[in-house]
């Protein structure tokens, strides 16, 4: 820091030029120590024995124009420093938040699936199951905005303008019981809202309370009398199962199981709550079986097999099967020859709705022509995806979704 | 040479046919193996030319060598992780194709001609940089661990997860090629308020963290290269943050952004992510370092002992975000004695290190342990330790021992001992 600020670059001044590719911004003063380094190799490597290596500079780059400054940097602060003018209240939140959020994080922020939980679990972070939510747990308010605005609609990022970001955070706020209906957010109620847990935070100190206890020679020999095994993995068995490699184990080995069975698994499976290891879970759900009836004159099951894993690829925004809904794209039950852009309540872009009105029907060609490549069957789609590769994944995944009646 | 010596003995003493397991029985021996006595078709036939894998890749008989994902473990595989099977591999370095992912809105795939990386804030000279700039900083070669702060996350309330690949596959270890942070923002002049950096990514994430001023200055690199080629686009292709040490969260992939500031940002993955609830309800924040830790990859519940008793090899590989593993320490019987393990392969700072325990295994079942010593003294603690500190709720920085319990027939079981 300091080493920088007093950043001297020795014998430089006024060799250079700016030859080499230098940049010159029509309204910008150049500095001269940004020097081009290719015109003055042996100066640098004089400047490099006389001066701490970091102090070199580079002349590579060019000024950032002050538009292109505004279109990245989004970062919002505690204390209010990047944030937009605009406001937002509770009931347009609500709306937003309906249309947006709610197929992921539950209609009242309590979470589908392995989403993450939004509201509730104030009073949880002693408990063996913490609930760690923006109301229980999350120091700041800014860091909702933040995120909110740069990565949410997941699938949809950046769609939702200043003021819609301001309205879903307040209604965050209200979901958590942290304002009334009447509240409105805006930059400056932003910047002073104070979060319950604002204090629990401490800086790391490890080097304080852990460093000490574990150093030391250890005990290397009759280090205890007798060891139990207190825990085992088999018997919560929630590995996921690899046939190949334990056939390969098997073949390769003495034959004889090795002990673990599905049975054992899926028994303490549905004994386990949700909690959080990578963000969203230690330990498994109950497992919803989401199996498809098959048509009577039955596509390829292994085809719908390699469809559904194809799939994968579309379920964060699609859903298809029982009590599918319309997400960040429309729900698919029955789409497969099913006129295009006709899904009710959901909200296409204008390229569908000229689709729709055109009669557009998604015969299995029109689809996996679609699905090819999105973007330039669809200019403009909202569906941003970049498109199926390999034309078994395309038959695969259209197998798959003509499997869902509607 | 002694034992050199003692093998072409043998051989001109006609007593050839040693070591072939995979025939026991006295009319096979007598008939010889297969292996040798039958032409096999690559004896015989011509293999493929040399244009006909412009890509190489590894032999069809390595095809379970896999990153594998635990599906119930996250919503959306889109926002998810997958292991590094460190039970098929050896040595120090991962290949690239092997390098566990962690995305939180897929997998970027970045056009390295429409892509920039700017530094803005408390700067003199707000710059956008093309790859082509980039390539012109001088260029540095260092090996270095990625390992993801929920690393063994599943395993703080007991066993979870048998497989090393699952309990500690959150990791890798590769050779970077890229410049120094400190190089770039030298070139825009960081001012004397700049106390933070805040890097964001490109995907659809817009992934932020911040990171001291002090570290980014000190080792952080602009990474463009792992083990020779180019990132691959799951690991931020074509330019990640390298942090070393630190946990892997802070790696921005497909950086396009730095700003500098006088305060830390405390953004989503700083505050609700990547912070370590204790018993009490308080939290640390900035838990950046990466504490010394080791596994056992063989064998572990993927990789059995198949061969019974007899020579046996034991490995695993050990690591530190604080310096470099001079020592590790293994136990066959759950910690009453300890044997100090054989390093081998290059030691780096903050590097995986590699540790072998050759030994005579009776057949009889075992409970194995490593303890990983780093250069600053720190000793690897047990999970029981840990929790006495922290409690259950952390689900971060779970760097305690691991214990395999082997049986008879070689198979082993994550478990724990009291």
């Amino acid at each position: 820091m300091s080493k920088l600020a007093s950043l001297l670059v020795p014998g430089l001044a006024g060799t250079g030029v700016l030859i080499g590719g230098a940049y010159v911004a029509a309204n910008m003063m150049v500095p001269q120590v940004h020097t081009p380094v290719a015109a003055t190799l042996g100066l640098t490597a004089q400047a490099q024995q006389t001066a701490p290596a970091d102090t070199v500079v580079f002349d590579l780059g060019r000024p950032a124009t002050a538009a292109e400054i505004a279109a990245w940097d989004i970062d919002i602060r505690p204390d209010g420093a990047g944030l937009p003018d605009g406001s937002g209240d509770v009931w347009t939140g609500e709306d937003l938040y309906i249309d947006n959020c709610a197929v992921c994080h539950g209609d009242f922020g309590e979470a589908i699936g392995r989403w993450p939980v939004l509201a509730g679990g104030q009073g949880s972070l002693t408990n063996d199951r913490p609930v760690k939510t923006i109301g229980s747990y999350w120091p700041y308010l800014s860091t909702v905005y933040d995120y909110v605005n740069r990565a949410m609609p997941f699938g949809n990022a950046q769609s939702l303008t200043d003021d819609e970001v301001y309205a879903v955070t307040a209604y965050l706020l209200y979901l958590n019981d942290l304002v009334d209906d009447d509240f409105v957010l805006d930059r400056e109620t932003l910047s002073t809202f104070e979060m319950p847990n604002r204090d629990a935070f401490y800086m790391d100190d490890r080097a304080d309370t852990e460093y000490a206890i574990f150093t030391g020679e250890p005990c290397m020999e009759n280090c205890k009398d007798t060891v139990e095994i207190t825990a085992r993995a088999a018997v919560v068995d929630v590995t996921p199962e690899d046939e190949a490699a334990r056939i390969a184990r098997q073949a390769a080995a003495t034959g004889t199981d090795i002990g673990v069975t599905e049975a054992d698994a899926s028994a303490q499976v549905a004994a386990a709550e949700t909690d959080d290891p990578v963000e969203e879970g230690t330990t498994p759900l109950a497992a919803t079986a989401t199996d498809n009836a098959l048509a009577d004159a039955g596509p390829d099951p292994e085809l719908v097999a390699a469809g559904e894993k194809v799939f994968k690829q579309c379920s964060a925004c699609h859903q298809v099967g029982d009590g599918a809904r319309n997400r960040t794209g429309p729900m698919l039950n029955g789409i497969v020859d099913h006129p295009a852009g006709v899904v009710e309540g959901f909200r296409y872009s204008k390229v569908f709705g000229q689709f729709a009105e055109d009669g557009l029907v998604w015969t299995p060609e029109e689809l996996s022509a679609f699905l090819a490549a999105p973007r330039d069957y669809a200019p403009r789609t909202k569906m941003s995806f970049r498109g199926l590769e390999s034309d078994d994944d395309l038959a695969a995944v259209i197998a798959y979704l003509g499997t869902f009646a509607q | 040479m002694t034992k050199k010596t003692t093998r072409r003995d043998l051989l001109r003493g006609g007593l050839a046919i040693a070591g072939a397991g995979a025939f026991a029985t006295t009319a096979a021996r007598a008939q010889g193996d297969p292996a040798i006595t039958e032409l096999q078709p690559w004896m015989q036939q011509l293999g493929e030319g040399v244009d006909a894998r412009p890509y190489g890749m590894p032999s069809p008989h390595e095809a379970h060598v896999k990153r594998r994902s635990v599906e119930w473990l996250t919503a959306d595989p889109v926002s998810s992780v997958n292991f590094t099977p460190l039970h098929d591999l050896d040595g120090i370095i991962t290949p690239n194709g092997l390098c566990f992912e962690r995305h939180h809105a897929g997998i970027a795939e970045v056009d390295p001609a429409q892509h920039r990386l700017m530094i803005n804030g408390l700067v003199d000279y707000e710059l956008v940089f093309t790859m082509e700039d980039l390539a012109r900083f001088p260029r540095h070669n260092k090996v270095y661990f990625l390992e993801c702060a929920a690393n063994s996350g599943m395993e703080w309330r007991g066993a979870q997860l048998n497989g090393c690949q699952f309990t500690h596959g959150m990791i890798h270890n590769v050779m970077y090629t890229g410049v120094m942070l400190r190089d770039v923002l030298a070139t825009a002049g960081v001012q004397t308020a700049g106390k933070w950096i805040l890097p964001e990514g490109a995907d659809a994430s817009g992934m932020t963290r911040s990171i001291p001023m002090d570290k980014a200055l000190d080792d952080c690199m602009i990474a463009t290269h792992m083990n020779g080629e180019r990132l691959r686009p799951e690991q931020g292709y074509p330019i990640r943050l390298v942090v070393p040490g630190w946990e892997g969260n802070m790696w921005v992939k497909w950086l396009r952004r730095i700003e500098v500031g006088d305060q830390p940002w405390h953004h989503r993955e700083e505050t609700s992510k990547y912070t370590d609830l204790l018993a009490d309800g308080a939290a640390r924040r900035f838990t950046w370092a990466m504490d010394a830790k080791s596994v056992i990859t063989n064998p572990s519940p993927q990789a059995p002992l198949t061969h019974g008793a007899g020579p046996t090899v034991l490995t695993g590989v050990a690591w530190s975000g604080r310096g470099s593993i001079p020592r590790v320490d293994v136990t066959i019987d759950g910690g009453k004695n300890w044997h100090q393990a054989r390093m081998d392969g290059p030691s780096f700072d903050k590097s995986m290190h590699r540790f072998y325990f050759d030994f005579d295994w009776d057949g009889k079942p075992m409970l194995l342990q490593s303890r990983a010593h780093d250069s600053t003294g720190y000793v690897q603690p047990t999970k029981n330790q840990l929790r006495q500190v922290r409690g259950e709720n952390s689900i971060y920085h779970n760097n305690g021992i691991q214990t395999w319990a082997v049986d008879a027939r070689g198979e082993a079981e994550n478990v724990e001992i009291g």
